[in-house]
């Protein structure tokens, strides 16, 4: 205390500070830091050189260079593996199917939630209710009974319709209808998330825009569509990330067995895991360049203050 | 002076303490109630002796039904829900907390780690990290490789708990916690005292849902627990339980299921039953914490106001 009345311009004094300060910062994380360089960091490195050799088990991990070119694994993967292409390929287009409907869904449960309605957080409550118990093992039990979809919708002529579209586009459209409701299930937490921005909707607003004439599809496309639009590439990146790391899955599944399988083993395993890994990060990436804000339509004050939110959801989120 | 003042205070603080423990005519003090209460308990546990062992009993995996030792609480699976979760809760908002309030170098990269994590499929570090632990003769069937993960912050959804807890921490002002250091608190004490309390909400959030997370996990609990060589341990899961379930039940009866369809429906009825035991105890919690669990969501401020 005396020191820093002495010499108030001291600069010592301040790098002394900033350096507590990045002590203190460090060490809260430390644990973490610790943790994420060992099961992040050194986990991925090992895992790529994994799938780039051969792995043998004999008293601890060997790894052996490749015979017959670099990308042996992967090409193995595609080649000999029967069911690997056909159940990514279905997982990829189904991902992008589902997406759509998860986020339309959840958007249109939280706009009847948001209105004046009796029951409210009963229904909440009901709608939310998935997240606690939708787990691999208990969707799986409940698709084999076959109560995954509405009995009305899979029974219907509306897939005869479809009959005609070639097996790569038929499959996940079949499959989008058949498990309609386990797919519903996921939107838990879309639901609130959305209900939570929606209620930051001041109500006063929607009065202005009816005594200015907008009929309420106008006030929904101009008010609350903008609202939530930062939510919708929050709760996008959410889905695609519950989905893709979800319990009932059948690429992780196969992942999983073909660790264990001898014919396939580790390296196998983590190229097909890389293969895996690649796919959904595409994914969210064409996700985050389609739903991220346009820079050219609003002023530019506006334009800063949806940037920021978009940062920050995108920080907090993503 | 001084001395006869310590008399008065210390005669005071004795009174205070009598009144306290005996009471006084309008207030039953501390051992009177303390006698009602224990009585109270005492009589509601043998009400409800039959109704607790039930419970108790059908949450035991064999080993504890033999092991006397395990009297109440079913070892296995209740230990691996909740103490990772303990922990996993408190390195996690360790780690939020010095992410919003300090600024030190490298930050943006840990960040940006710290998202690469949560966006990538884990899949992909699985079978490294069981190396290491195998490495280390942790594949034994016991917590450990559960433990270690949680205090590293690695746990299940751990990065999900640890951006809630920045996300959290962040919108506290942050002259709050600086007004405690010019009265005097440490950075350590600063959290105990002033960030903690506040993230109340999100220590609620982060508990509840890292508890439904390591119940319904398997992926990673297969793995840490060895199941893909051996499978030699008491310790288990009431999901991988099921899977179990359902696998021993369809060996046994699937000789003649084939051929007698009611049968079938029968082997239907019980594997539902099992699934709804397995999620029963979630069920029950989330009825009893419905109010909690639904607006976590809103005060944790995951929507990014």
């Amino acid at each position: 205390m005396s020191k820093q009345k002495r010499n108030p311009h001291d600069k010592r004094r301040l790098t002394k500070r900033t350096l507590r300060e990045w002590g203190f910062g460090y060490l809260f994380i430390a644990p973490w830091i610790v943790g994420v360089s060992i099961f992040f960091l050194y986990a991925m490195v090992q895992s790529l050189r994994f799938s780039f050799s051969r792995v043998e088990l004999s008293n601890g991990v060997i790894l052996h260079p490749l015979e017959n070119g670099i990308f042996e694994n992967f090409v193995k993967v595609f080649t000999t593996d029967v069911n690997f292409p056909g159940i990514l390929a279905n997982f990829g287009v189904g991902l992008v199917l589902q997406l759509p409907v998860i986020i339309a869904f959840s958007l249109i449960i939280a706009l009847l939630l948001n209105s004046k309605i009796r029951c409210r957080s009963l229904f909440r409550m009901i709608f939310f209710l998935p997240v606690i118990i939708a787990t691999g093992p208990v969707m799986s039990q409940l698709t084999a009974q076959g109560v995954s979809s509405v009995p009305m919708v899979s029974q219907n002529a509306l897939l005869s319709v479809l009959d005609g579209l070639p097996e790569f586009i038929y499959t996940p459209i079949n499959n989008l209808f058949s498990s309609l409701i386990m797919i519903l299930w996921n939107s838990g937490i879309q639901i609130l998330i959305f209900l939570a921005g929606l209620q930051k909707v001041s109500r006063t607003l929607y009065e202005a825009a009816k005594i200015d004439g907008a009929s309420g599809w106008e006030s929904f496309w101009k008010i609350t569509l903008p609202t939530v639009k930062p939510l919708i590439l929050l709760n996008a990146v959410y889905t695609v990330v519950t989905l893709a790391t979800g319990g009932s899955n059948e690429i992780i599944e196969l992942i999983y067995t073909a660790t264990y399988t001898a014919t396939q083993g580790y390296s196998y395993a983590m190229a097909m895991s890389w293969i895996y890994t690649l796919v959904v990060a595409v994914i969210l990436i064409a996700v985050f360049l389609l739903l991220r804000e346009k820079s050219d339509k609003h002023v530019v004050y506006e334009q800063k203050r949806i940037d920021d939110k978009t940062k920050m959801a995108g920080r907090k989120k993503a | 002076m001084k001395c006869s003042m310590d008399k008065i205070a210390f005669e005071n603080r004795k009174e205070k303490i009598k009144r306290i423990m005996l009471g006084s005519a309008e207030k039953r003090g501390f051992i009177g109630s303390f006698v009602v209460y224990l009585l109270l308990i005492v009589i509601s546990f043998i009400f409800l002796y039959p109704v607790l062992y039930m419970i108790s009993r059908s949450l035991m995996s064999r080993n504890d039904l033999l092991d006397s030792s395990a009297m109440w609480i079913p070892s296995a699976i209740t230990l691996l829900a909740v103490v990772p979760t303990l922990a996993q809760v408190f390195i996690c908002s360790m780690a939020g907390y010095g992410f919003a309030r300090y600024n030190f170098p490298l930050k943006r990269l840990w960040m940006v780690i710290l998202i690469l994590a949560f966006l990538l499929p884990s899949q992909t570090t699985a079978l490294p990290n069981y190396l290491v632990f195998q490495n280390l003769r942790m594949i034994d069937g016991t917590i450990r490789p559960f433990l270690i993960t949680a205090i590293l912050g690695q746990g299940f959804k751990s990065t999900l708990c640890i951006l809630i807890f920045y996300n959290f921490h962040r919108q506290v002002p942050q002259s709050l916690i600086e007004a405690a250091e010019i009265d005097g608190a440490g950075h350590i004490k600063a959290y105990f005292r002033i960030a903690i309390p506040l993230a109340g909400a999100a220590i609620v959030v982060v508990t509840l849902f890292s508890f439904v997370w390591y119940w319904n996990e398997t992926y990673l609990v297969r793995n840490y627990l060895g199941y893909g060589t051996t499978r030699n341990t008491a310790l288990t899961t009431l999901m991988l339980e099921l899977s179990a379930f359902e696998d021993s039940y369809a060996n046994a009866y699937t000789t003649w299921a084939s051929s007698v369809t009611s049968s079938d429906r029968l082997n239907d009825a019980i594997r539902m039953a099992g699934t709804v035991l397995a999620i029963a105890p979630l069920m029950i919690l989330y009825f009893a914490l419905q109010k909690q669990f639904v607006e976590s969501v809103d005060k944790a401020g995951i929507t990014g106001e």
